[in-house]
């Protein structure tokens, strides 16, 4: 047992104490932090204006084309397709004599052609101008619609999942967007860590160090100190990239004007309820980030963050453990790895898809099943546990999950075992998985 | 004397073939000890089998007067196999304590003996440079010390002296001589026969699995002599064939002569005086390791075996 310690203290320490692995991960959280950071303040900020010029016979569209921050609408008289540009316009907008029960086209000119976004804005403006021209020619008064527009900004889908006697406030986008991410961060680190661990016992095969060490060590211990030290690698890594961000998060926050800090302090203490003229005085990015907030309160992130430790581990003994056993039978020729990998890899690939789907439908039949399997389960579980354990994933199909995990890795590293101890020590030799499938079933030293 | 080191019908088969094939021999404490053999004679599987990597499939092996147990006395083995190597990216002295720390040193222990050997050996300054600015030469020094650095009973060496200069191969050398007087016993492997004549009290020779000689190397030279003298006399021409021995191979220098069965040296003496022939020197040619070995081993198909390890 102090020999294995020692194998994964080394292991650790030199991967560790490698500069690249320091600079990944600094620069990671830095980089995530900065690229929300970066895209929140260009989507408030960074727009082109569009100064649109209005070609309108039927004369009501005036007053509904209201100007928002990115778009201010004219109605100049003497603008025409031919000299909008020169009149300093960036766009021309052509409104068509507007005719009752007849679909009519509007027509947009643009010296730059305009985003989707942008385009849909407009068409809704326009569709709700003539809507409202429509109601008010059918003798509705335009004072009430202005109150029925008020009060229809006030309804907004909230969506409650019961758990027993008490419910809780669930969001769907949220759980996709976890789900998700960490079965992509599984999916990747599967291939990054297995691949260091691959690599690991090539290079003690290939160096053929491997023999002076089992000479002092089980190839066991050799195989599991790797496969342990490299585990902690990676969940090292995991803790400083959580770290990191959540104190990166709460510095971005710190940077934020002391007055939209004091809006957001108060939307908290009041729970969000701040009705009527109590909401209209918060700004509308307190709001945004009090919504974001609150909206990332709703998952059970104790719950997440430990079965995505868990999956992460598992997933990765099961899996590395394979890739060890590759790496032990592979010569000084690295393309045999490739054509080796391939069984472990493809597994890996088929599972990142059936995540993708199970992120949308988490309660079919073929995810309840990717999530049994140990192939598949580390990033298939993740995506379904997003929605919540026991609303979308009941405790005995979570239970039963992990459990079929960690036999799963206990066959799979007694499976590599066999394997690399015939393989660290034999060379010269080309290998394919029928003949470790023979090493593994026949009685070896 | 007890011996450090018995085999008594070691076997280990593979699917295909026998790998070692009954083999029994001892080996004698503080003796220095060569394992011979082809390429694909069964050495690697039997040193593998000594210093625990492999189980045999018989036979039993007694290390200092108990049965072996891999797990416990793999302190008291240091192995230094032939195809060896380092990592390449860690710090000399780093990779030095790792590996005595996993012979079960302690590290303070193990930082003691590395930089007394480091000392002894002039290879101070190397503590913080990598193995990759290593030469071949060098690495086999390190290799060397990181074997014995555990003060190991026995120290089995495969091919210790490739790749080293001549001058680093004596220090080796002398080094070795060292620790067989301070009690240690050596088995020594290699195809170098030059280095066995010179080093090895005891020699034995595998080929196909079976151990085909055993013996000191003074016994066994006398155990293959062909009865070749050589003899230097002031008229060369005038030693002919005769009754009592014939003429093997003429140089300027020398006459090679090989006396008939029945008859002893003396009589070679006489036969020549009689001949008026002048003798300037008269003396046995005993066959060097490396005639036997080729000997033995020539015609067993050795080579056509190559090594599998399934």
């Amino acid at each position: 047992m102090h020999k294995i310690w020692l194998i994964i203290q080394r292991e650790y320490t030199t991967r560790v104490s490698n500069k690249r692995f320091i600079i990944v991960t600094f620069l990671m959280p830095l980089l995530v932090v900065g690229l929300i950071a970066a895209s929140a303040y260009l989507s408030v900020s960074g727009t082109e204006q569009r100064n649109i010029a209005v070609i309108d016979p039927n004369g009501f569209f005036k007053s509904s084309l209201k100007n928002t921050n990115q778009i201010s609408f004219s109605f100049p008289s003497n603008v025409d397709t031919l000299n909008y540009i020169q009149k300093g316009f960036t766009d021309i907008l052509i409104l068509p004599k507007f005719e009752e029960q007849k679909k009519t086209d509007y027509i947009l000119r643009s010296k730059k052609s305009m985003g989707l976004t942008l385009q849909q804005s407009i068409t809704t403006k326009i569709n709700s101008a003539i809507e409202d021209q429509m109601l008010q020619e059918a003798g509705i008064k335009q004072s009430i619609l202005d109150s029925i527009h008020k009060a229809s900004q006030f309804a907004e889908l909230k969506a409650y999942e019961d758990k027993g006697g008490s419910s809780k406030e669930s969001n769907a986008g949220l759980a996709m967007g976890i789900g998700y991410a960490s079965g992509l961060l599984i999916y990747i680190t599967m291939f990054i860590y297995g691949a260091m661990v691959m690599r690991g016992v090539m290079e003690e095969k290939t160096n053929r160090i491997a023999e002076v060490i089992i000479s002092s060590v089980k190839p066991f211990e050799l195989m599991m100190g790797k496969i342990i030290g490299i585990g902690a690698v990676g969940l090292t890594q995991f803790v400083m990239w959580i770290t990191l961000i959540v104190s990166l998060t709460s510095i971005a926050m710190g940077l934020l004007p002391a007055d939209v800090q004091h809006q957001l302090a108060t939307l908290q203490q009041s729970n969000g309820q701040m009705a009527g003229a109590g909401m209209a005085q918060a700004s509308e990015s307190a709001a945004k980030i009090y919504q974001m907030q609150h909206t990332i309160q709703t998952a059970n992130w104790p719950l997440i963050i430990s079965c995505f430790i868990f999956y992460f581990m598992g997933g990765f003994l099961f899996y590395s453990a394979l890739f060890a056993a590759v790496g032990s039978v592979v010569n000084e020729d690295p393309q045999d790895a490739q054509s080796l990998m391939f069984p472990i890899t493809m597994p890996l690939v088929f599972s990142y898809i059936l995540t993708n789907m199970v992120t949308q439908n988490p309660n079919t039949k073929i995810a309840f099943w990717a999530s049994m399997i140990p192939f598949s389960s580390p990033m298939v579980m993740m995506a379904r546990v997003a929605y919540g354990v026991p609303s979308a994933v009941s405790y005995w199909e979570l239970g039963l999950s992990m459990a079929l995990l960690v036999i799963g890795f206990l066959f799979t590293t007694w499976l590599s075992g066999k394997i690399y101890r015939t393989g660290i020590l034999l060379y010269g030799k080309k290998v394919t998985w029928k003949i470790m499938l023979k090493w593994v079933t026949t009685k070896q030293f | 004397m007890d011996p450090l080191l018995s085999l008594s019908h070691l076997k280990k088969y593979y699917a295909t073939q026998k790998a070692v094939d009954d083999i029994s021999f001892d080996i004698q404490k503080g003796s220095i000890f060569g394992l011979l053999g082809p390429n694909g004679a069964g050495k690697t599987t039997l040193l593998r089998m000594i210093t625990g990597i492999f189980y045999p499939d018989g036979g039993e092996i007694i290390l200092d007067g108990k049965s072996f147990n891999p797990i416990e006395d793999i302190s008291k083995i240091g192995y230094m196999p032939e195809e060896r190597g380092m990592y390449k990216k860690m710090k000399i002295g780093d990779q030095a304590l790792y590996l005595a720390q996993l012979k079960g040193l302690s590290k303070s222990e193990a930082t003691e003996r590395i930089k007394y050997w480091f000392k002894k050996l002039e290879m101070e300054s190397w503590w913080n440079k990598k193995v990759e600015d290593l030469s071949k030469g060098m690495s086999q020094k390190l290799q060397f010390v990181i074997t014995v650095l555990h003060e190991p009973k026995l120290i089995i060496l495969d091919e210790p002296f490739s790749g080293l200069d001549p001058l680093n191969a004596n220090l080796i050398k002398d080094e070795i001589y060292g620790l067989a007087k301070k009690g240690s016993t050596i088995i020594f492997s290699t195809h170098r026969m030059e280095q066995v004549e010179e080093i090895c009290d005891h020699i034995v020779l595998v080929n196909l699995g079976k151990k085909i000689l055993d013996g000191s190397v003074k016994d066994i030279k006398q155990q293959y002599k062909e009865n070749i003298f050589s003899v230097q006399a002031t008229e060369n021409n005038a030693i002919q064939d005769n009754a009592i021995f014939n003429v093997v191979r003429r140089t300027d220098e020398q006459v090679l002569v090989k006396i008939h069965a029945g008859y002893s040296t003396n009589d070679v003496l006489t036969q020549l005086i009689n001949d008026k022939v002048n003798i300037v020197a008269y003396n046995e040619l005993l066959p060097s390791l490396n005639e036997i070995f080729i000997k033995l081993v020539e015609g067993t198909h050795a080579s056509t075996r190559a090594f599998q390890n399934q």
